[in-house]
Protein backbone atom coordinates (compact mmCIF):
# COMPACT_ATOMS: atom_id res chain seq x y z
CA UNK A 1 0.00 0.00 0.00
CA UNK A 2 2.95 2.46 0.74
CA UNK A 3 4.87 2.47 -2.33
CA UNK A 4 7.68 5.12 -1.93
CA UNK A 5 10.50 3.94 0.63
CA UNK A 6 10.45 7.96 2.06
CA UNK A 7 6.77 7.40 2.83
CA UNK A 8 7.33 4.24 4.68
CA UNK A 9 9.90 5.74 6.67
CA UNK A 10 7.78 8.48 7.79
CA UNK A 11 5.36 5.95 8.98
CA UNK A 12 8.03 3.80 11.34
CA UNK A 13 9.42 7.29 12.57
CA UNK A 14 6.56 7.57 15.60
CA UNK A 15 7.05 3.98 16.23
CA UNK A 16 10.98 4.22 16.25
CA UNK A 17 10.99 7.61 18.64
CA UNK A 18 8.46 6.34 20.92
CA UNK A 19 10.92 2.90 21.10
CA UNK A 20 13.86 4.50 22.02
CA UNK A 21 12.18 7.01 24.44
CA UNK A 22 10.05 4.85 26.42
CA UNK A 23 11.69 1.00 25.66
CA UNK A 24 15.42 2.11 24.76
CA UNK A 25 16.30 4.57 27.34
CA UNK A 26 14.61 3.70 30.41
CA UNK A 27 16.83 0.42 30.04
CA UNK A 28 19.80 2.35 29.86
CA UNK A 29 18.25 4.15 33.32
CA UNK A 30 18.13 0.94 34.88
CA UNK A 31 21.41 -0.23 33.62
CA UNK A 32 22.96 3.24 34.52
CA UNK A 33 22.00 2.94 38.01
CA UNK A 34 22.52 -0.53 38.45
CA UNK A 35 25.92 -0.57 37.92
CA UNK A 36 27.10 2.66 39.83
CA UNK A 37 27.34 3.48 43.14
CA UNK A 38 25.50 6.54 45.13
CA UNK A 39 29.16 8.33 45.20
CA UNK A 40 28.31 8.03 40.74
CA UNK A 41 31.27 5.89 40.35
CA UNK A 42 30.72 2.59 38.34
CA UNK A 43 30.52 -0.46 40.74
CA UNK A 44 29.60 -3.96 40.98
CA UNK A 45 28.31 -3.51 44.38
CA UNK A 46 24.50 -3.74 43.60
CA UNK A 47 25.12 -6.77 41.68
CA UNK A 48 26.96 -8.21 44.44
CA UNK A 49 25.06 -8.65 47.07
CA UNK A 50 23.72 -11.39 45.74
CA UNK A 51 26.52 -13.31 47.22
CA UNK A 52 25.17 -11.97 50.97
CA UNK A 53 23.20 -14.95 52.30
CA UNK A 54 19.61 -13.65 52.77
CA UNK A 55 19.70 -11.85 49.08
CA UNK A 56 21.12 -14.89 47.28
CA UNK A 57 18.06 -16.99 49.55
CA UNK A 58 15.42 -14.74 48.05
CA UNK A 59 16.49 -15.40 44.85
CA UNK A 60 16.68 -18.57 45.28
CA UNK A 61 13.73 -19.30 46.95
CA UNK A 62 12.43 -16.96 44.19
CA UNK A 63 13.09 -19.27 41.36
CA UNK A 64 12.18 -22.28 43.21
CA UNK A 65 8.80 -21.04 43.47
CA UNK A 66 8.64 -19.72 39.82
CA UNK A 67 9.69 -23.40 39.10
CA UNK A 68 7.27 -25.10 40.88
CA UNK A 69 4.32 -23.07 40.18
CA UNK A 70 5.05 -23.23 36.81
CA UNK A 71 5.59 -26.62 36.79
CA UNK A 72 2.09 -27.05 38.28
CA UNK A 73 0.42 -24.42 35.93
CA UNK A 74 1.57 -27.21 33.05
CA UNK A 75 0.29 -30.11 34.52
CA UNK A 76 -2.38 -28.99 35.26
CA UNK A 77 -3.68 -27.00 32.21
CA UNK A 78 -2.34 -29.79 30.04
CA UNK A 79 -5.03 -32.63 30.53
CA UNK A 80 -8.02 -29.28 31.42
CA UNK A 81 -6.98 -28.28 27.13
CA UNK A 82 -6.81 -31.44 26.02
CA UNK A 83 -10.97 -32.64 27.37
CA UNK A 84 -11.77 -29.35 26.17
CA UNK A 85 -10.65 -29.80 22.95
CA UNK A 86 -12.23 -33.19 22.82
CA UNK A 87 -15.65 -31.15 23.61
CA UNK A 88 -17.62 -30.01 20.82
CA UNK A 89 -16.07 -26.54 19.58
CA UNK A 90 -18.97 -24.22 20.61
CA UNK A 91 -19.50 -26.17 24.24
CA UNK A 92 -15.03 -26.30 24.49
CA UNK A 93 -15.43 -22.30 23.60
CA UNK A 94 -17.67 -21.62 26.52
CA UNK A 95 -16.06 -23.57 28.92
CA UNK A 96 -12.67 -21.92 28.07
CA UNK A 97 -15.00 -18.45 28.32
CA UNK A 98 -15.82 -19.25 31.92
CA UNK A 99 -11.89 -19.92 32.77
CA UNK A 100 -10.10 -17.17 31.59
CA UNK A 101 -13.52 -14.68 32.92
CA UNK A 102 -11.56 -14.87 36.40
CA UNK A 103 -9.06 -12.61 35.10
CA UNK A 104 -11.33 -9.94 34.67
CA UNK A 105 -11.27 -9.64 39.09
CA UNK A 106 -8.71 -7.27 40.68
CA UNK A 107 -6.23 -9.77 41.18
CA UNK A 108 -5.17 -7.95 44.71
CA UNK A 109 -8.60 -8.68 45.37
CA UNK A 110 -8.68 -12.34 44.73
CA UNK A 111 -5.36 -12.71 46.10
CA UNK A 112 -6.46 -11.03 49.36
CA UNK A 113 -10.08 -13.66 49.38
CA UNK A 114 -7.04 -16.53 49.18
CA UNK A 115 -6.43 -14.84 52.80
CA UNK A 116 -9.29 -15.30 54.23
CA UNK A 117 -9.65 -18.77 52.92
CA UNK A 118 -6.36 -19.76 54.15
CA UNK A 119 -5.69 -18.00 57.11
CA UNK A 120 -5.73 -19.84 60.66
CA UNK A 121 -9.83 -19.58 60.76
CA UNK A 122 -10.41 -19.10 57.52
CA UNK A 123 -13.02 -20.72 55.08
CA UNK A 124 -11.02 -23.87 54.47
CA UNK A 125 -10.17 -24.88 58.58
CA UNK A 126 -13.43 -24.36 58.92
CA UNK A 127 -14.40 -26.45 56.34
CA UNK A 128 -12.06 -28.77 57.43
CA UNK A 129 -13.26 -29.01 61.25
CA UNK A 130 -16.86 -29.80 59.92
CA UNK A 131 -15.42 -32.82 58.40
CA UNK A 132 -14.02 -33.50 61.43
CA UNK A 133 -10.19 -33.14 59.63
CA UNK A 134 -7.27 -31.59 61.51
CA UNK A 135 -6.35 -28.07 60.21
CA UNK A 136 -3.93 -27.18 57.57
CA UNK A 137 -1.11 -24.50 58.20
CA UNK A 138 -0.70 -22.62 54.41
CA UNK A 139 -0.72 -18.92 55.40
CA UNK A 140 2.81 -17.03 55.28
CA UNK A 141 4.26 -20.16 53.98
CA UNK A 142 5.90 -20.78 50.35
CA UNK A 143 2.86 -22.86 49.73
CA UNK A 144 0.23 -19.80 50.15
CA UNK A 145 2.02 -17.80 47.93
CA UNK A 146 2.66 -20.70 45.46
CA UNK A 147 -1.64 -21.21 45.18
CA UNK A 148 -1.60 -17.85 45.06
CA UNK A 149 1.02 -17.25 42.12
CA UNK A 150 -1.00 -20.37 40.30
CA UNK A 151 -4.22 -18.66 40.88
CA UNK A 152 -2.71 -15.32 39.09
CA UNK A 153 -1.12 -17.21 36.56
CA UNK A 154 -3.00 -19.86 35.31
CA UNK A 155 -4.94 -18.51 32.73
CA UNK A 156 -1.71 -17.09 30.95
CA UNK A 157 -0.71 -21.30 30.12
CA UNK A 158 -4.13 -22.23 29.73
CA UNK A 159 -4.68 -19.48 26.96
CA UNK A 160 -2.37 -20.26 24.70
CA UNK A 161 -2.08 -24.24 25.17
CA UNK A 162 -5.57 -24.47 24.18
CA UNK A 163 -4.87 -22.31 21.28
CA UNK A 164 -2.42 -24.60 19.99
CA UNK A 165 -4.43 -27.76 20.94
CA UNK A 166 -7.24 -26.65 19.14
CA UNK A 167 -5.52 -26.09 16.05
CA UNK A 168 -4.78 -29.60 15.79
CA UNK A 169 -6.22 -31.23 12.68
CA UNK A 170 -8.24 -33.87 14.10
CA UNK A 171 -7.45 -36.00 10.80
CA UNK A 172 -3.52 -36.22 11.59
CA UNK A 173 -4.80 -37.86 15.35
CA UNK A 174 -7.42 -40.53 13.76
CA UNK A 175 -4.15 -40.84 10.64
CA UNK A 176 -1.48 -41.90 13.77
CA UNK A 177 -4.43 -44.67 15.05
CA UNK A 178 -4.80 -45.56 11.99
CA UNK A 179 -1.62 -46.35 11.25
CA UNK A 180 -1.67 -48.44 14.44
CA UNK A 181 -0.42 -46.01 17.14
CA UNK A 182 -1.40 -46.73 20.33
CA UNK A 183 -3.39 -43.95 22.22
CA UNK A 184 -0.05 -43.17 24.78
CA UNK A 185 2.58 -42.96 21.13
CA UNK A 186 -0.41 -40.65 19.49
CA UNK A 187 -0.54 -38.43 22.59
CA UNK A 188 3.84 -38.51 23.11
CA UNK A 189 4.47 -38.82 19.18
CA UNK A 190 2.03 -36.60 17.96
CA UNK A 191 -0.25 -34.36 20.11
CA UNK A 192 2.88 -33.46 22.39
CA UNK A 193 5.14 -32.35 19.59
CA UNK A 194 2.24 -30.30 17.74
CA UNK A 195 1.24 -28.85 21.47
CA UNK A 196 5.05 -27.31 22.05
CA UNK A 197 4.92 -23.80 21.18
CA UNK A 198 1.45 -23.43 23.03
CA UNK A 199 3.37 -25.36 26.07
CA UNK A 200 6.52 -23.15 25.82
CA UNK A 201 4.83 -19.60 25.66
CA UNK A 202 2.63 -20.87 28.78
CA UNK A 203 5.71 -21.68 30.25
CA UNK A 204 7.23 -17.99 30.14
CA UNK A 205 3.83 -16.28 30.13
CA UNK A 206 3.77 -18.24 33.83
CA UNK A 207 7.60 -18.03 35.03
CA UNK A 208 8.60 -14.64 34.57
CA UNK A 209 5.88 -12.88 36.24
CA UNK A 210 5.62 -15.97 39.15
CA UNK A 211 9.57 -14.71 39.64
CA UNK A 212 9.57 -11.31 39.95
CA UNK A 213 6.44 -10.85 41.78
CA UNK A 214 5.96 -8.60 45.30
CA UNK A 215 2.39 -8.19 46.28
CA UNK A 216 1.41 -12.16 46.15
CA UNK A 217 4.50 -12.98 48.18
CA UNK A 218 3.35 -9.40 50.06
CA UNK A 219 0.03 -11.00 50.78
CA UNK A 220 0.38 -14.63 51.45
CA UNK A 221 3.58 -14.81 52.33
CA UNK A 222 2.66 -11.95 55.41
CA UNK A 223 5.96 -10.64 55.15
CA UNK A 224 7.81 -13.79 56.55
CA UNK A 225 8.83 -14.76 53.32
CA UNK A 226 10.98 -12.56 51.54
CA UNK A 227 11.05 -12.64 47.02
CA UNK A 228 13.32 -10.90 44.87
CA UNK A 229 10.64 -8.96 43.94
CA UNK A 230 9.78 -7.79 47.48
CA UNK A 231 13.46 -6.71 47.71
CA UNK A 232 12.88 -4.43 44.35
CA UNK A 233 10.05 -3.30 45.12
CA UNK A 234 11.20 -2.08 49.14
CA UNK A 235 14.48 -0.37 47.79
CA UNK A 236 12.42 1.95 45.38
CA UNK A 237 9.27 2.45 47.43
CA UNK A 238 10.54 2.50 51.09
CA UNK A 239 14.29 2.13 51.67
CA UNK A 240 15.07 4.73 48.91
CA UNK A 241 18.07 2.78 47.32
CA UNK A 242 17.59 3.27 43.32
CA UNK A 243 21.11 1.62 42.81
CA UNK A 244 20.63 -1.20 44.84
CA UNK A 245 16.94 -2.18 43.42
CA UNK A 246 18.51 -0.92 39.31
CA UNK A 247 21.43 -3.52 40.19
CA UNK A 248 18.84 -6.69 41.24
CA UNK A 249 16.24 -5.38 38.49
CA UNK A 250 19.41 -6.23 35.88
CA UNK A 251 19.69 -9.71 37.38
CA UNK A 252 16.19 -10.21 36.82
CA UNK A 253 16.67 -9.07 33.21
CA UNK A 254 19.29 -11.91 32.86
CA UNK A 255 16.59 -14.34 33.61
CA UNK A 256 14.16 -12.82 31.28
CA UNK A 257 17.01 -12.69 28.45
CA UNK A 258 17.32 -16.48 29.01
CA UNK A 259 13.90 -17.13 29.09
CA UNK A 260 13.06 -15.25 26.04
CA UNK A 261 16.14 -17.29 23.86
CA UNK A 262 14.94 -20.51 24.88
CA UNK A 263 11.66 -19.59 23.81
CA UNK A 264 13.49 -18.14 20.57
CA UNK A 265 15.21 -21.53 20.09
CA UNK A 266 12.16 -23.25 20.62
CA UNK A 267 10.49 -21.36 17.89
CA UNK A 268 12.92 -22.26 15.63
CA UNK A 269 13.59 -25.68 15.98
CA UNK A 270 9.90 -25.90 15.74
CA UNK A 271 10.44 -24.60 12.14
CA UNK A 272 12.81 -27.08 11.46
CA UNK A 273 10.63 -30.11 11.79
CA UNK A 274 7.89 -28.58 9.71
CA UNK A 275 10.58 -28.54 7.07
CA UNK B 1 -16.41 -43.69 33.82
CA UNK B 2 -13.95 -41.61 32.39
CA UNK B 3 -16.68 -38.83 31.80
CA UNK B 4 -16.83 -38.80 35.55
CA UNK B 5 -13.52 -38.29 35.88
CA UNK B 6 -13.00 -35.39 33.36
CA UNK B 7 -16.51 -33.99 34.93
CA UNK B 8 -14.54 -33.92 38.13
CA UNK B 9 -11.47 -32.50 37.01
CA UNK B 10 -12.64 -30.09 35.16
CA UNK B 11 -15.39 -28.77 38.23
CA UNK B 12 -12.30 -29.14 40.64
CA UNK B 13 -10.54 -26.38 39.02
CA UNK B 14 -14.10 -24.02 37.96
CA UNK B 15 -14.18 -24.24 42.07
CA UNK B 16 -10.52 -23.29 42.15
CA UNK B 17 -10.58 -20.64 40.38
CA UNK B 18 -13.99 -18.93 41.37
CA UNK B 19 -13.78 -19.64 45.01
CA UNK B 20 -12.26 -16.54 45.88
CA UNK B 21 -14.30 -14.79 43.56
CA UNK B 22 -17.44 -16.36 45.82
CA UNK B 23 -15.75 -14.54 48.72
CA UNK B 24 -15.25 -11.63 47.30
CA UNK B 25 -18.96 -11.09 46.45
CA UNK B 26 -20.11 -12.71 49.60
CA UNK B 27 -18.02 -9.78 51.43
CA UNK B 28 -19.84 -7.03 49.60
CA UNK B 29 -23.22 -8.24 51.04
CA UNK B 30 -21.51 -8.60 54.71
CA UNK B 31 -22.67 -6.47 57.01
CA UNK B 32 -19.46 -7.08 58.89
CA UNK B 33 -16.75 -4.62 57.61
CA UNK B 34 -14.35 -7.11 58.40
CA UNK B 35 -13.41 -9.78 56.45
CA UNK B 36 -13.94 -13.60 57.08
CA UNK B 37 -16.76 -12.49 59.59
CA UNK B 38 -20.32 -13.08 58.20
CA UNK B 39 -22.82 -11.41 60.89
CA UNK B 40 -25.44 -10.54 58.38
CA UNK B 41 -26.69 -9.76 55.03
CA UNK B 42 -26.54 -6.21 53.70
CA UNK B 43 -27.03 -4.35 50.67
CA UNK B 44 -25.52 -0.95 52.54
CA UNK B 45 -22.17 -0.92 50.81
CA UNK B 46 -24.04 -0.79 47.22
CA UNK B 47 -25.90 2.62 48.58
CA UNK B 48 -22.38 3.78 50.15
CA UNK B 49 -20.55 3.36 46.64
CA UNK B 50 -21.81 6.02 45.40
CA UNK B 51 -20.66 8.32 47.99
CA UNK B 52 -17.50 7.50 48.28
CA UNK B 53 -15.43 9.82 46.90
CA UNK B 54 -12.02 7.96 47.08
CA UNK B 55 -13.27 5.20 45.23
CA UNK B 56 -15.39 6.90 42.30
CA UNK B 57 -12.28 9.07 41.60
CA UNK B 58 -10.28 5.90 41.20
CA UNK B 59 -12.63 4.96 38.99
CA UNK B 60 -12.94 7.63 37.20
CA UNK B 61 -9.11 7.84 36.76
CA UNK B 62 -9.18 4.09 35.52
CA UNK B 63 -11.45 4.42 32.95
CA UNK B 64 -10.42 7.76 31.46
CA UNK B 65 -6.92 6.71 31.39
CA UNK B 66 -7.94 2.91 29.88
CA UNK B 67 -10.24 4.73 27.46
CA UNK B 68 -7.30 7.53 26.40
CA UNK B 69 -4.53 4.95 26.93
CA UNK B 70 -5.92 2.58 24.61
CA UNK B 71 -7.02 4.90 22.08
CA UNK B 72 -3.83 6.33 21.57
CA UNK B 73 -1.75 3.10 21.38
CA UNK B 74 -4.25 1.81 18.87
CA UNK B 75 -3.21 4.74 16.80
CA UNK B 76 0.06 4.54 17.27
CA UNK B 77 -0.02 0.73 16.74
CA UNK B 78 -2.14 1.03 13.21
CA UNK B 79 0.79 3.52 11.52
CA UNK B 80 3.11 1.18 13.17
CA UNK B 81 1.43 -1.72 11.95
CA UNK B 82 1.25 0.07 8.18
CA UNK B 83 4.86 0.82 8.00
CA UNK B 84 5.89 -3.06 8.77
CA UNK B 85 3.60 -4.13 6.22
CA UNK B 86 5.56 -2.35 3.86
CA UNK B 87 9.22 -3.42 5.37
CA UNK B 88 11.09 -6.86 4.47
CA UNK B 89 10.94 -10.05 6.72
CA UNK B 90 13.94 -9.32 8.57
CA UNK B 91 13.74 -5.74 9.51
CA UNK B 92 9.70 -6.38 10.37
CA UNK B 93 11.21 -9.28 12.96
CA UNK B 94 13.77 -7.01 14.19
CA UNK B 95 11.06 -4.15 14.87
CA UNK B 96 8.21 -6.35 16.48
CA UNK B 97 10.83 -8.15 18.89
CA UNK B 98 11.71 -4.52 20.12
CA UNK B 99 7.86 -3.53 20.26
CA UNK B 100 7.13 -6.73 22.23
CA UNK B 101 10.01 -5.99 24.93
CA UNK B 102 7.65 -4.61 27.12
CA UNK B 103 4.97 -7.20 27.07
CA UNK B 104 8.02 -9.83 27.98
CA UNK B 105 9.70 -7.56 30.02
CA UNK B 106 8.74 -7.81 33.72
CA UNK B 107 6.21 -5.71 35.14
CA UNK B 108 7.98 -4.31 38.14
CA UNK B 109 11.63 -3.50 35.66
CA UNK B 110 9.14 -1.93 33.06
CA UNK B 111 7.51 -0.20 35.88
CA UNK B 112 11.14 1.02 37.61
CA UNK B 113 12.82 1.64 34.16
CA UNK B 114 9.81 4.12 33.28
CA UNK B 115 9.94 5.55 36.49
CA UNK B 116 13.42 6.31 36.09
CA UNK B 117 13.13 7.82 32.87
CA UNK B 118 10.33 9.96 34.41
CA UNK B 119 12.09 11.76 36.91
CA UNK B 120 15.18 11.54 34.78
CA UNK B 121 13.36 13.94 32.42
CA UNK B 122 12.59 16.25 35.43
CA UNK B 123 8.70 15.78 35.51
CA UNK B 124 6.42 15.14 38.40
CA UNK B 125 4.89 11.64 38.57
CA UNK B 126 1.16 11.35 38.52
CA UNK B 127 -1.83 11.36 36.00
CA UNK B 128 0.39 12.18 32.70
CA UNK B 129 3.05 9.79 33.52
CA UNK B 130 0.75 6.90 34.37
CA UNK B 131 -0.89 7.78 30.88
CA UNK B 132 2.39 7.42 29.24
CA UNK B 133 2.94 3.67 30.49
CA UNK B 134 0.07 2.85 30.19
CA UNK B 135 0.59 3.69 26.48
CA UNK B 136 4.07 2.15 26.44
CA UNK B 137 2.60 -1.38 28.20
CA UNK B 138 -0.59 -1.23 25.78
CA UNK B 139 1.54 -0.83 22.02
CA UNK B 140 2.33 -4.39 22.12
CA UNK B 141 -1.21 -5.63 22.44
CA UNK B 142 -2.65 -3.62 19.85
CA UNK B 143 0.37 -4.53 17.40
CA UNK B 144 0.25 -8.34 18.48
CA UNK B 145 -3.73 -7.86 17.41
CA UNK B 146 -3.54 -5.89 14.29
CA UNK B 147 -0.60 -7.53 12.47
CA UNK B 148 -1.83 -10.74 11.29
CA UNK B 149 -4.74 -9.01 9.59
CA UNK B 150 -2.61 -6.34 8.12
CA UNK B 151 -0.38 -9.06 6.84
CA UNK B 152 -3.07 -10.74 5.01
CA UNK B 153 -4.90 -7.65 3.43
CA UNK B 154 -5.33 -7.80 -0.31
CA UNK B 155 -3.50 -4.90 -1.64
CA UNK B 156 -5.60 -5.67 -4.86
CA UNK B 157 -8.21 -3.65 -3.17
CA UNK B 158 -6.73 -1.22 -2.49
CA UNK B 159 -4.87 -0.68 -6.18
CA UNK B 160 -8.30 -1.03 -7.74
CA UNK B 161 -9.76 1.81 -5.14
CA UNK B 162 -6.65 3.78 -6.75
CA UNK B 163 -7.58 3.01 -10.65
CA UNK B 164 -10.70 3.84 -9.99
CA UNK B 165 -9.65 7.56 -9.27
CA UNK B 166 -9.50 7.54 -4.96
CA UNK B 167 -7.56 9.37 -3.20
CA UNK B 168 -4.72 7.32 -1.09
CA UNK B 169 -6.75 8.48 1.75
CA UNK B 170 -9.85 7.47 0.53
CA UNK B 171 -9.10 4.20 -0.41
CA UNK B 172 -7.33 3.29 3.13
CA UNK B 173 -10.59 4.99 4.83
CA UNK B 174 -13.12 3.13 2.64
CA UNK B 175 -11.35 0.07 1.41
CA UNK B 176 -8.63 -0.67 4.51
CA UNK B 177 -9.78 0.45 7.43
CA UNK B 178 -13.28 -1.27 7.34
CA UNK B 179 -11.27 -4.35 6.61
CA UNK B 180 -8.98 -3.87 9.89
CA UNK B 181 -12.37 -2.70 11.89
CA UNK B 182 -12.56 -5.96 13.95
CA UNK B 183 -9.09 -6.62 15.16
CA UNK B 184 -8.73 -2.63 16.16
CA UNK B 185 -11.59 -3.28 18.14
CA UNK B 186 -9.65 -5.74 19.35
CA UNK B 187 -7.26 -4.53 20.32
CA UNK B 188 -8.53 -1.28 21.59
CA UNK B 189 -10.55 -3.77 24.02
CA UNK B 190 -7.63 -5.67 25.20
CA UNK B 191 -5.64 -2.47 25.38
CA UNK B 192 -8.25 -1.01 27.77
CA UNK B 193 -8.41 -4.42 29.95
CA UNK B 194 -4.90 -4.43 30.19
CA UNK B 195 -4.50 -0.66 31.41
CA UNK B 196 -7.66 -0.88 34.05
CA UNK B 197 -6.13 -4.07 35.84
CA UNK B 198 -2.49 -3.35 35.94
CA UNK B 199 -1.34 -2.71 39.22
CA UNK B 200 2.69 -3.00 39.24
CA UNK B 201 3.06 -0.26 36.81
CA UNK B 202 0.87 2.24 37.64
CA UNK B 203 2.49 1.78 41.85
CA UNK B 204 5.66 2.96 39.99
CA UNK B 205 4.82 5.41 37.76
CA UNK B 206 2.12 7.08 40.19
CA UNK B 207 2.70 10.06 42.47
CA UNK B 208 1.12 11.18 45.46
CA UNK B 209 -2.37 11.90 45.78
CA UNK B 210 -3.54 10.10 43.15
CA UNK B 211 -4.86 6.44 42.20
CA UNK B 212 -6.52 4.22 39.76
CA UNK B 213 -8.95 1.48 41.62
CA UNK B 214 -5.80 -1.18 41.70
CA UNK B 215 -3.55 1.12 43.21
CA UNK B 216 -6.30 2.59 45.60
CA UNK B 217 -6.90 -1.28 46.40
CA UNK B 218 -3.36 -1.69 47.05
CA UNK B 219 -3.48 1.05 49.88
CA UNK B 220 -6.57 0.30 51.46
CA UNK B 221 -4.84 -3.26 51.98
CA UNK B 222 -2.76 -2.36 55.16
CA UNK B 223 -5.60 -0.42 56.87
CA UNK B 224 -8.63 -2.95 55.57
CA UNK B 225 -10.82 -2.85 52.64
CA UNK B 226 -13.58 -0.69 52.51
CA UNK B 227 -16.64 -2.78 51.63
CA UNK B 228 -17.88 -0.40 49.21
CA UNK B 229 -14.76 -1.85 47.06
CA UNK B 230 -16.07 -5.52 47.28
CA UNK B 231 -19.57 -3.73 46.10
CA UNK B 232 -17.69 -2.31 42.81
CA UNK B 233 -15.84 -5.61 42.18
CA UNK B 234 -18.66 -7.71 41.78
CA UNK B 235 -20.54 -5.05 39.88
CA UNK B 236 -18.18 -4.92 37.62
CA UNK B 237 -17.53 -8.72 37.60
CA UNK B 238 -21.11 -9.17 36.47
CA UNK B 239 -20.87 -6.11 33.66
CA UNK B 240 -18.12 -8.53 32.29
CA UNK B 241 -20.31 -11.62 32.76
CA UNK B 242 -23.23 -10.57 31.41
CA UNK B 243 -20.86 -8.90 28.66
CA UNK B 244 -18.84 -11.91 27.34
CA UNK B 245 -22.32 -14.25 27.23
CA UNK B 246 -24.20 -11.58 25.09
CA UNK B 247 -20.79 -11.77 22.81
CA UNK B 248 -20.87 -15.69 22.98
CA UNK B 249 -24.71 -16.25 22.50
CA UNK B 250 -24.71 -13.27 19.71
CA UNK B 251 -21.61 -14.83 17.66
CA UNK B 252 -23.18 -18.49 18.09
CA UNK B 253 -26.30 -17.42 16.58
CA UNK B 254 -24.44 -15.67 13.84
CA UNK B 255 -22.76 -18.80 13.24
CA UNK B 256 -25.92 -21.25 13.69
CA UNK B 257 -27.52 -18.63 10.94
CA UNK B 258 -25.02 -18.97 8.52
CA UNK B 259 -25.01 -22.70 8.54
CA UNK B 260 -28.68 -22.64 7.80
CA UNK B 261 -27.47 -20.65 4.71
Amino acid sequence: MIKSAAMRHLFALPFLLWAALFIFVPLVFVGWYGLTGGDGQWSLANVGVLLQWEYARALELSILLALVSTLVCLLVSYPLCLILTERQRSHGALIFLLFILPMWMNSLLSTMAWQTILEKNGILNQFLRLLSLPDVTLINTPAAIVIGMIYNFLPYMVLPLYVSLSKINKNVIFAARDLGASSWQTFTRVILPLSLPGAISGITMVFIPSLTTFFISGLLGGNKVLLIGNIVEQEFTMAYDWHLGSGLSLVLMIFIIINMMLTAYFDRSEGQVKK
Amino acid sequence: MMRLWKKAYVALIFLFLYAPIGVLIAQSFNASRYRGHWTGFTLQWYGELFQNEGILEALQNTITIGLSSAAVATLLGLVTCLALRGMGRRRRSVLMGVANIPLLNADIVTGISLMLLFLGLGLRLGYGTILMAHIVFNLPYVILCLMPQMLSLDRNCYDAARDLGATPLMAFRRVVLPELRPSLLAGFMLAFTMSADDFIITHFTKGAGIDTLPTEIYAELKLGIHPEMYALSTLVFVFVLVFAFLLFWNRKRMQIGQSAR
